[in-house]
């Protein structure tokens, strides 16, 4: 890979200074929800500090929280981190570095950081990706230390709004990668195989099979 | 041992796993040819799929709420070219005070 002129880890925690606010305030809710679901205060933090994944630990607390069994949440949680495999494969060749580095630069990789670092047709800048991932990362971990240890008194993530942060940066990070109408086909399809699944298949699979939009994409080209 | 912490170190080990995969045994190498086609709109099709997912589902079913009027203010506030903190503090606004009024 060639040397381009470098964008700074700097440059990545900027670039996700505002979501890192609702990602605290998640991060808080979280750590209420697992301590309400009887996980009590350590092994919250511990899963927000190994795991990474607000979407998948939400999922393994509410289905440990509403009695269900331990298979269940491990393998709903485990369906909704599916999707980092080929999100893992589209930023491996940008990881340079010996391994050690390569895997722990890895667990970096969330949907926020990823989609930061990209750059389009492909490429990916692994200094955003890390200084994007290390603000998300601390911003996770201290706001689910909150919600585990602390109390209620942090008000409602939902009355403040947070919810739709997520879906509007999602769509502030896809408006730029529509830059041909293969992109555009590819995003419509995977949109609609997301919606199509969400009833009837289990929590995650749906994104996972987005990913097969750009299969189908490149037959069509 | 608590059913938790049987939880927090199997789905913490599996995500490790999945994540490493593609960064340890492919990592500082190009893609074959034939893939980055296909990863080249990994973006467009997972990052539409978020948006979808996370503006109208909750849980397994679909259910339009006071998000999409967060997604609306931000859809405007991006085609009028305004900074990503003030589309996202515009989308959450937008729904606090959906929430709050109706």
């Amino acid at each position: 890979m060639e040397d381009r002129p470098a964008r700074s880890y700097r440059d990545g925690a900027r670039a996700v200074a505002a979501l890192a606010v609702a990602v605290v305030g998640f991060g808080v809710s979280f750590g209420l929800l697992a301590r309400s679901a009887g996980m009590g205060w350590l092994a919250p933090i511990s899963m927000s500090a190994t795991t990474f994944a607000g979407s998948a630990q939400f999922a393994a607390a509410s289905i440990l929280g509403a009695g269900g069994t331990v298979a269940a949440a491990v393998a709903a949680a485990v369906l909704l981190n599916a999707r980092y495999g080929p999100i893992g494969v589209s930023v491996a060749p940008w990881l340079e570095g010996p391994g050690w580095s390569r895997f722990l630069r890895a667990q970096l990789v969330v949907d926020e950081s990823w989609a930061v670092a990209a750059e389009g047709e492909g490429r990916f800048d692994p200094r955003i990706l890390v200084g994007a991932g290390l603000t998300l990362y601390v911003s996770w971990v201290a706001g689910t230390a909150v919600g585990a240890v602390g109390g209620r008194a942090l008000g409602d993530p939902a009355a403040l709004g947070l919810d739709a942060a997520f879906p509007a940066l999602f769509l502030a990070l896809l408006l730029p990668q529509l830059r041909n109408r293969r992109a555009l086909l590819v995003a419509f399809l995977g949109a609609a195989i997301a919606l199509a699944l969400t009833p009837i298949a289990p929590a995650g699979v749906p994104i996972v099979a987005a990913a097969a939009a750009c299969l189908i994409g490149v037959r069509h080209s | 041992m608590t059913e938790a912490w049987i939880v927090v170190i199997a789905v913490g080990a599996a995500t490790v796993a999945i994540k490493s995969l593609g960064p340890v045994l492919l990592g500082g190498r190009p893609l074959p040819v034939a893939l980055t086609g296909v990863v080249e709109l990994l973006a467009p099709a997972l990052l539409a799929a978020l948006v979808v997912t996370q503006a109208l589902a909750t849980g397994q079913s679909i259910s339009p709420d006071a998000r999409l009027v967060g997604l609306a203010a931000a859809g405007i506030a991006l085609w009028r070219k305004t900074p990503v903190l003030v589309v996202i503090v515009a989308a959450a606004a937008a729904t606090a005070l959906t929430r709050l009024l109706v």
